[in-house]
């Protein structure tokens, strides 16, 4: 039988790296760019015309005051809590000093056509734990394409994830070491949690294809090359749940697309967790899309 | 939804199962379940209630459940042969049907089903999810066989349980006292509470070695509990090391279960005096008799998800005091605040049943009762702390109040403190490790006419209420014993020592009068023949 769940690949890193924390407490972020892409593999060619394609590029504003986030409180977890100099607060909301918003995951709901077949990239998307914390929080990978969950705190963490479209898994970590593992089915969003750390929560999009980003500490996010055409573009944050706008790809262009959360909406946010994403529809959203 | 042969998806996934797929969201789970009308019938008959008609764990006494019945639709199964997050086999979900799930509402249905409905009822839940429409069966996992639980063995395993920190969830001594515990939460939510390892006869998928290994292996889906298997493939710790770490989680819990407990023997200490404290070492060579508790769900307001399980009971006397030492894993020392947000979410999970719900600091607690009067015959107040007519005895010990008092009740929410004057109840508690010791010590007999008068050789009913405070308990939230016996032992008359002893004797010198004449005889005998051959 294929292994529907991307099979259980481990390994010990070599070295117990020492990660310096980048952020020195509260705001700090790894957001977007932490994501690193490990050892490419061999590539098979895109089945998009570069000659003829175009970018969209999105960009996503927080208005008003950014909410004032909790206090983790790392006391369960001494080695933890004295790699921060400053007290670490949750990253539920992290806003850049130019008001973007970060975390938040930007893809191609609608509008990709039905006849493209996209390569599994070879590359692992690496989602590390330092400091007990996720990072990065927000991930983006395409089906079936490994997912690396490693453990840099060198203590016990476990991942737990709980999707609802793929099957999920929860393997424990106690040590510095990797631990992959795929998604096969397309899914916004897959919940990942550690339970010896309650504070600790993530999420991984999965896509049939790879126009996707998560925004960066300016609310930026680029969703790569597509062919021209009409797309309808989806953001999803964690707190503010998600916001549509169509896009028009022309070639050689790159087309802007900006959203803007408020702390207003969280009150009545649905965030979508658990759900199936066809992209090759240009539908429901398409017609009557909320646009900014 | 259009097909999507040319997506990178067709190409992970063969072609029929894609199919079975997409066909599952139309309407092949409807036809299957149609097909198998035996196990509709069981199912709506004997699951529904508490697992919903369509499956979804929403049952209407699912709010009364903490955990939650199981939501077939998403097919995560705790116990499985299977990798996590791989669908369980058939034989992994009748086996849970046939032994139910210890600890929780689910029942084993082995005795109460016949195999074709059994069968029939395997079909029925995998009908239920998409998961299972692909129709390819899962494949087990391969175990090894068990190692033998040496001292060794047993040392090993108390290492990888340091190294890999099973004590985050489960305590240092397996108590479920971890510092993780009162941030966990099942998938949906809900808080679940690790398991106490002392109690094996409660684990999920049964208690042996055997058993707690292929947990490590698999894993309990659902649940905060991971999966091992990464480990051993990543050369992190050997197969035999989860042996070895299996056999020492099993060694947390007694060699067999503990039976139930009609009498308490109150050992008489005639040679020593009684123990002075709780942790007096004499209590540990004391015979430990198992109270098992349930939730109060008699009179309102009622408590469905009570955590004390059951209470270890030690008693001794020497004629002229009673010491009664009672012990029982709990979380925490109620009132704890690392468990404040924890009661919350217990609180809004339970139903909504009557009276005050709101979360806040409460102690634990423990009741012992007895009848105010040693009965004649087999008459006993009502079990829930008495009525009117025939109140109750009782020893009040809480977290926060100090000593433990003596009290009388008429019926639940009407103890009443006897006077500063009549108390005569002394007491030590001590928390530790996940532990909640407490010593009561009384004179047999007092002045007071409000206490029980306890006579040796007599058996004296004797109940148990506990509260775990952190979990929301208090009032007539919490959980109760059903009647028990203590009986003080009475001291051994003299002849009942004397009289074996003459026996013995008698015995032992006849045997040996007998054997030496038979030795003479055939000593004589020998002679006679080596004569006669000469």
């Amino acid at each position: 039988m294929r292994d529907l769940f991307g099979g259980g690949r481990a390994t010990v890193m070599a070295t117990a790296a020492m990660f310096a924390i980048a952020c020195g407490g509260g705001g700090g972020s790894e957001a977007g760019g932490g994501m690193e892409e490990e050892a490419a593999g061999e590539e098979m060619a895109s089945p998009v015309d570069m000659a003829t394609a175009g970018g969209i590029h999105a960009m996503v504003m927080f208005e008003g005051m950014a909410p004032e986030m909790d206090v983790i409180d790392m006391a369960s977890e001494p080695d933890c809590a004295a790699r921060y100099t400053d007290t670490p607060m949750s990253e539920e909301v992290v806003v850049g000093d130019g008001g973007g918003l970060a975390n938040v995951f930007v893809y191609v709901r609608e509008g990709v056509d039905a006849g493209m077949n996209f390569p599994t990239p070879g590359g692992a998307v690496v989602m590390d734990q330092i400091g007990c914390r996720y990072v990065p929080r927000v991930v983006g990978v395409q089906s079936g394409q490994d997912l690396t969950f490693r453990n840099s705190d060198g203590l016990p963490h476990n991942i737990n994830a709980s999707p609802s479209t793929n099957r999920g898994f929860n393997v424990s970590q106690p040590v510095n070491m990797d631990t992959n593992r795929s998604f096969p089915m397309a899914e916004v969003m897959v919940p990942v949690r550690c339970d010896v750390h309650g504070w600790m929560s993530a999420y991984v999009g999965v896509l049939d294809h790879p126009f996707h980003g998560v925004t960066d500490m300016a609310g930026g996010a680029d969703l790569g090359m597509l062919p021209p055409g009409e797309y309808v573009v989806e953001a999803w944050h964690e707190r503010y749940g998600t916001q549509t706008a169509s896009v028009t790809v022309t070639t050689a262009e790159t087309a802007m697309v900006s959203f803007s959360f408020s702390e207003a909406m969280a009150a009545n946010a649905v965030v979508p967790m658990g759900e199936p994403i066809d992209p090759h529809g240009l539908g429901a959203h398409a017609l009557a899309p909320e646009t900014h | 939804m259009r097909a999507r042969a040319s997506s990178p998806r067709a190409a992970m996934i063969p072609g029929f199962v894609f199919a079975a797929a997409m066909a599952c969201a139309g309407s092949a789970p409807l036809t299957a379940q149609e097909e198998n009308a035996l196990g509709r019938d069981v199912y709506d008959r004997w699951c529904a209630s508490c697992h919903g008609y369509e499956g979804l764990g929403d049952g209407y006494a699912a709010e009364y459940m903490l955990p939650r019945p199981r939501d077939f639709t998403q097919a995560l199964y705790q116990i499985r042969t299977t990798p996590s997050g791989q669908l369980p086999t058939d034989d992994d979900i009748m086996r849970v049907i046939n032994e139910g799930m210890p600890g929780t509402t689910m029942p084993g249905w082995e005795e109460e089903l016949s195999l074709e409905e059994r069968l029939a009822l395997v079909d029925y839940l995998k009908s239920l999810s998409r998961f299972f429409a692909t129709g390819e069966a899962p494949e087990p996992m391969t175990f090894s066989s068990p190692t033998r639980a040496t001292e060794e063995a047993l040392a090993d395993g108390r290492e990888v349980y340091e190294l890999i920190e099973c004590n985050r969830c489960h305590g240092a001594d397996g108590r479920g006292d971890g510092t993780s515990s009162p941030t966990l939460v099942d998938d949906t939510g809900m808080p679940i509470y690790s398991v106490d390892l002392t109690e094996n006869w409660y684990f999920n998928g049964g208690g042996t070695v055997e058993d707690i290994y292929r947990r490590l292996r698999t894993g309990l889906d659902g649940t905060p509990m991971p999966s091992f298997t990464d480990l051993i493939d990543a050369g992190v710790i050997t197969d035999e090391q989860l042996w070895n770490l299996s056999h020492y989680v099993r060694s947390f819990a007694p060699e067999d279960p503990p039976g139930i407990t009609e009498v308490i023997r109150a050992g008489l200490v005639e040679d020593a005096p009684l123990p002075q404290g709780v942790d007096d070492p004499m209590w540990e060579s004391a015979e430990a008799f198992y109270i098992p508790m349930g939730g109060q769900i008699i009179q309102s307001p009622r408590w469905f998800v009570p955590q004390v399980a059951g209470l270890w009971v030690r008693a001794l006397h020497d004629g002229g005091e009673l010491a009664v030492h009672v012990s029982w894993s709990d979380h925490s020392e109620s009132p704890d605040t690392a468990w404040a947000d924890f009661q919350a979410r217990v609180l809004s999970a339970v139903g909504p049943d009557e009276g005050d719900m709101e979360p806040g600091p409460r102690p634990d607690g423990l009741y012992v009762q007895f009848p105010m009067e040693i009965p004649e015959g087999m008459d006993k107040p009502y079990f829930l702390l008495g009525d009117p007519l025939e109140p109750v005895y009782l020893w009040h010990w809480e977290s926060t109040a100090g000593a433990a008092h003596e009290a009388d009740a008429r019926g639940l929410g009407t103890t009443a403190p006897q006077g500063d004057a009549s108390q005569s109840l002394a007491s030590e508690a001590a928390f530790s490790a996940g532990r909640w010791a407490v010593m009561f010590r009384r004179a047999l007999e007092t002045e007071d006419p409000g206490d029980l008068q306890f006579r040796v050789g007599e058996p004296v009913p004797v109940g148990f209420a506990a509260w775990d405070g952190d979990n929301g308990e208090s009032g007539s939230r919490g959980s109760i014993s059903s009647w028990h016996y203590i009986f003080l032992q009475e001291p051994t008359p003299a002849t009942v020592v004397v009289a074996p002893l003459i026996a013995t004797l008698l015995t032992a010198g006849l045997g040996v009068l007998l054997v030496a004449r038979a030795q003479r005889r055939v000593r004589e005998g020998a002679e006679g023949a080596d004569e006669g051959n000469a």
